[in-house]
Formats: C-alpha cells, structure tokens, sequence
C-alpha cells in the first residue's frame, strides 16, 4: 500500500483556446496537508474541478488512493472519498440547511420507491444539529433557507457539509474568503481537526498567513502551470510572492512557465 | 419541537418573526377576491357570490357555484399541477393545451362503440378490432401519449440544451399538428358508456384534488421533490452535489406529460367527443395559475397548494364575471392584469432577497 492519496500527472484543461491548466504534475501523501496558491486566474479552481470530476480534463491522469480514476461526477468523487468545498458554494439558496448537507446523498426511507422514496428528516436534522456542533458553525436556525443567510454563514453550511461526512481527502478552495475573525479561526480549527484526524487536505486560499499556519507545503500555480513546490520549512512569505508574481521559478519547472 | 434543535452556536431565533409562508398570502389573494365580488354582488346584483342567500341550499353556500368554481378549473387544474413541478425546475411547457388536443383525438379514437342507433359507427376511425374496447385501453393510450410528448421535451430540454420555451413551443405547434393530421379535422365521437363515467358529474375534480395531495406530498416528502426545487435554485449546485440533472429534468416534463394526457382522457370522457381545437390555450391558463399561486418563474420557489388555489382564484373571477353579468373580455383584462402582479411581486421579493445575501 503506498502513502500516497492522490498523483496527477500531466492534468491538462483547455477551455477553447484559454489554456486554464497546463501539465500539472502533482502528489499528496496520506495525511498531507498542501495549500495551492497563486493569482486570480492562475487555474486553482480549474485545478480542483479536474481532480473532483466536475469537469472532463482534456488530458492528464489521476490517480486516487492507488487506483486511477476517471470520476464522471462529482458524486463519483464524493463516494470515492473526496469532499469539496468549492468556491461557488454549491449550494441551492431556497432549500435549509440539513436539504444543502444531504443534496445528492438523502438518508431516505422506503428505497424501493425510486425517485420517490421518501426524506428522512428527522435524521437528515440531528446529523446536522450533530455537524453543525462539531464543527463550530453559528446558525441561528437550520430550517431557515441559505438565501436567508449571511454570505459567512453560507461559507460556513458549506463546509459543515464536508466536515460531517467522513472521507479520504477534503478540498476546500478559498473557504474562508468571505469570513469574519472569528468564523476564520472556526474553519481554521475544523482544518486542524482534519489534521488531527489524519485527514489529507487540498486548500486554496490566498491568505499568506493561514497557509503558513495550517499546511505541511506550498505549491503555487501561474498562468495554469505549477511553477514551485516548497516545503514550509524552507521557505517564507515573501519567496512564495515571488513565486506567484513570477519574478521566481522552481528549479524543477525552469522552462515551463 | 424547541429551539434547541434548530439554532446553533447560541445565537437566537425568534419562531413568531418566522418567514410568513406564501401560500398564506396567496390565500389571503383569494379570500380578498371573494370580499370584493361579495360587495359588487351586494350593490349590483342584491345578491351574494358564493354564499346561499335564497335559502336553496342546506348549508349556508351556494353549492351549485361553489361545484361549477372548481369543475371549471379541474381539469385544467391537472395540467397545471405539472407544469407548477416544470417551473420549479427554473422550466415552462408550453405544450400542454396542444398535448390535450392531440391526446384527446388518438385516446378517443380507442373507445369507440361499433353501432351508434342500430347503424355501424359513423365516426369510426379504425376497423372493428378496435371498437368497443375495454376502458382501460384509451386511459392507457391517452397517458402514455402524453408520456411520449413529455418525455421528447424532456430529451430536448435535458440532453439537447434547447431553451425550455423553445423545446416545448415546438411541441405546442408538433402536437395541435397532429391532434388537426389525426383525422384531418373531423372530431372523433361516440365513446362507450363505461368511457363516458371518467368525466362525468364531479370526477375530474375528485381526480384533480387527489393528485393535488398526492403531488403535494410527493414535491415535499420525496427525494424527485427535493431535487426538483434544487435544480430551479441552482442548477450548478444541484450537478455538483450529484444529482443526475438531465435524468431528472426529463422525469418532471414526462410528469408534466402525463397529466395533460390525462386531462385529455377526462375531457373528452365528460364532453363524450374530441375535437382537435381542444385544450387551446389551457397550457396558458395553466401557467397562470401556478404564477397566481406564488410559483417563481425563476424556479426553486412555489408549492402545489399554492397552484390549487390559484385555479381557485382563476375560477372565482369567471365565476364571478358571469355572476356581474360582465363581458368575458373584462375577466381576460383582469386575469392578464394580476398575472403581471403576481410576477412583478415575484421579482420584487427575489430582489429583496438578493439585497439582504
Ligand atoms: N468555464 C470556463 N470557460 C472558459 N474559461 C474558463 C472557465 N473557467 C475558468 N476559465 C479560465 O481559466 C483560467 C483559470 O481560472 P480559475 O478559476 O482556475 O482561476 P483561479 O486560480 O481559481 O482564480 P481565483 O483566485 O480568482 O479563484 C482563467 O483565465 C479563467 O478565465
Ligand atoms: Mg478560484
């Protein structure tokens, strides 16, 4: 068994002629915590919409848990063990909060019903009640609809949602962008507990000072290529900046960008 | 159930300040409605709407109108049922009054009797085999005839990508074709006698109010209810969380589908003929009231009690025309007028909303 959780290689998305993401090559070992920076429109999300199977790459191999995989959805993804908190949020603004946790994964009744079979709602809202505690996260009532919801508090459902189910790794892009203090330390301590846990995590985010709180290594993306990877240890804010604006390369990726 | 089990975090939620329901105000439209043909009725005509003021019946309503209200609005009531799940899902159909015409002409022509006055069947579309058949055979037929319009628009809209109003205004002009092409024009009579107690006296309301609850507690108990409101809230949302979103758009226009095939089999049971003009303009009327009833056009918001009583109001206001002794064109002046209202609130309450996000 190796202690790899996930490789790319030569992950490739073209949308038309815009060259989003151009061969990443790219591993996470088990238990691994690595943040992806890079600027607006570097291929972050473009990056974690391959891996997640939101979108069909346009070459490259991906590789999970030591099999290689071709998710035709995001819930192949989801079963497979990869939960995502993307930077849309995902979430349908007219339907509550326990409906935005179990969308797609109902814990339903009567299964024999098909599409029909019923909701278990009263163990769709303890789960979240249980969710929502373990994870920190202030609602001030869960049957309220997300449109009726603060912009952090929206950030907030949707990371409750991938803390609360279990999984091999948690991708989170920019979850705490929209975040006050206090929700930022939430979502920063669930972080941790995934840490704790021994959880692999993916985390997009362009706060300097989080990334280097929180994860074991940096990779930086420009113009759809990965153009570093640095252990934490070895580098600090302002190297990481040179990365991103590009006034640095990687020895490793030297005439690729 | 206390607050206990629905806020976290310690902050506090006020149950009286709860979002008042829409249908409530819907209600309130109809029950508003009613007052002001009551006073007109008391001015105008010495007489009431809707309650027995002649002392004719038992209870204190004027049945009769109460029963002729709701049998107006039944059977286009079923249409709108499905097209209030289509609009949820952020769609339209167009095709329903049309799909009730060409439905109407193909299941009738299955229940045909073979002698009519001691003579063979003057309207006969099909040889003998066909004649006298069991009920089951039309209702069958009718429904599936639906299910196959329902399904095409499904595929057009699911799979094809074709905007709903287009997939489905192409339907609306393909089937009244085909209810004109089925038997170039002639309508199609003579049902059997067992055919004819589908429709009659007060079975197609009997048969709208059922479906009424049954998709009631389909749309909020049900996984196809919960997806249903969450591709009209957020497309992206509901693909990403991994609902299968063509699979399932095809499945609401095929509902859709199949209740107008039903209206179709009602109709022409309670009117004992076909004719390819039926259903004009009902998949209008059918819109109108699910919009009445508080369905967003914008999808992911509205409720099959809220449809119900929008029928409900469409067939106050008739009713209460005829009772003023008003010109139909004033009632169609009206109904185009709250139409618009209840979209412009609509928009109104959806931008609040995104003010408040
Ligand atoms: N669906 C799409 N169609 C066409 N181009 C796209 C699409 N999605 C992204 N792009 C383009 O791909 C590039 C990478 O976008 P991406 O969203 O991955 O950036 P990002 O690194 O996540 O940026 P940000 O920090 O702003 O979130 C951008 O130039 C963007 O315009
Ligand atoms: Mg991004």
């Amino acid at each position: 068994m190796s202690d790899i959780i996930l490789e790319t290689k030569g992950l490739t998305k073209h949308y038309g002629g815009v060259h989003a993401l151009q061969d990443a090559d790219f591993v996470l070992k088990k238990g691994e915590h690595v943040a992806i920076m890079g600027d607006n429109g570097a291929g972050k999300s473009t990056f974690v919409r391959q891996i997640t199977g939101v979108e069909q790459r346009t070459r490259g191999t991906v590789i999970f848990d030591g099999d290689e995989v071709n998710f035709a959805g995001p819930l192949d993804a989801r079963e497979a063990g990869i939960e995502t908190v993307f930077q849309t949020l995902a979430l349908a603004d007219d339907l509550n909060v326990p409906d935005n946790l179990f969308l797609g994964r109902e814990k339903t009744k009567l299964n024999w019903l098909g599409p029909f079979r019923l909701l278990d709602y009263k163990s769709m809202r303890e789960d979240t009640m249980a969710g929502l505690v373990k994870t920190g996260v202030k609602i001030p009532n869960i049957k309220n609809t997300i449109a009726n919801m603060s912009g952090g508090q929206r950030q907030c459902v949707a990371i409750a949602r991938t803390a609360t189910f279990a999984s091999k790794l948690t991708i989170m892009d920019e979850p705490t962008a929209a975040l006050g203090v206090q929700e930022t330390a939430q979502v920063e301590n669930i972080i941790r507990t995934l840490k704790e846990q021994g959880e692999s995590l993916i985390l997009v985010s362009h706060n300097m000072r989080q990334v280097f709180d929180l994860v074991d290594r940096i990779i930086v993306f420009r113009r759809g290529r990965m153009v570093a990877n640095l252990r934490k240890e070895d580098t600090d804010g302002q190297d990481v900046v040179a990365y991103i604006t590009g006034a640095k390369t990687g020895a490793e990726y030297e005439g690729a960008a | 159930m206390s607050d206990q089990s629905e806020s976290t975090g310690g902050l506090t939620f006020d149950k009286s300040k709860r979002n008042w329901p829409n249908e409530l105000n819907v209600f309130g439209a109809l029950i508003l409605i009613v007052i002001i043909f009551e006073i007109l009725g008391a001015i105008f005509m010495g007489q009431s709407l809707l309650f027995d003021t002649n002392d004719r019946f038992e209870s204190i309503f004027n049945e009769a109108r109460l029963r002729i209200i709701i049998i107006q609005v039944a059977i286009i009531g079923i249409l709108a049922l499905g097209v209030t799940q289509v609009i949820i899902t952020a769609g339209i159909d167009l095709s329903s009054g049309s799909v009730v015409g060409a439905t109407a002409m193909i299941a009738m022509s299955f229940v045909q009797v073979a002698e009519v006055n001691g003579g063979p069947n003057p309207k006969a579309i099909f040889g003998p085999a066909f004649l006298d058949l069991p009920v089951l055979v039309p209702v069958i037929v009718g429904i599936s005839v639906g299910l196959i319009a329902g399904c095409i628009n499904g595929l057009l809209v699911a799979y094809s990508r074709i905007p709903p109003f287009i997939a489905t205004l192409g339907m609306m002009l393909f089937a009244r074709g085909v209810a004109q092409w089925w038997s170039l024009g002639n309508p199609v009579s003579f049902p059997t006698e067992s055919y004819a107690k589908i429709g009659a006296g007060m079975m197609p309301v009997i048969i709208f109010l059922s479906l009424a609850v049954l998709f009631h507690l389909i749309m909020n108990y049900t996984v196809y209810g919960k997806h249903t409101y969450a591709i009209g809230s957020n497309e992206a949302a509901a693909r990403m969380s991994g609902i299968n979103v063509p699979r399932h758009l095809m499945l609401v226009y095929m509902i859709a589908g199949g209740l107008a095939g039903l209206a179709a089999v009602i109709l022409t049971s309670k009117n004992l003929t076909a004719q390819s003009g039926m259903g004009l303009s009902y998949e209008l009327e059918a819109i109108a009231m699910a919009v009445i009833g508080g369905v967003s056009l914008f999808g992911g918001r509205g409720s099959i009690i809220g449809t119900v009583i929008g029928a409900l109001i469409i067939g106050v206001i008739t009713s209460g025309f005829t009772f003023l002794r008003l010109g139909a064109f004033y009632q169609e002046m009206v109904l185009g007028c709250i139409i618009v209202g209840a979209v412009a609130l609509d928009q109104y309450q959806q931008k609040r909303a995104a003010m408040r996000a």
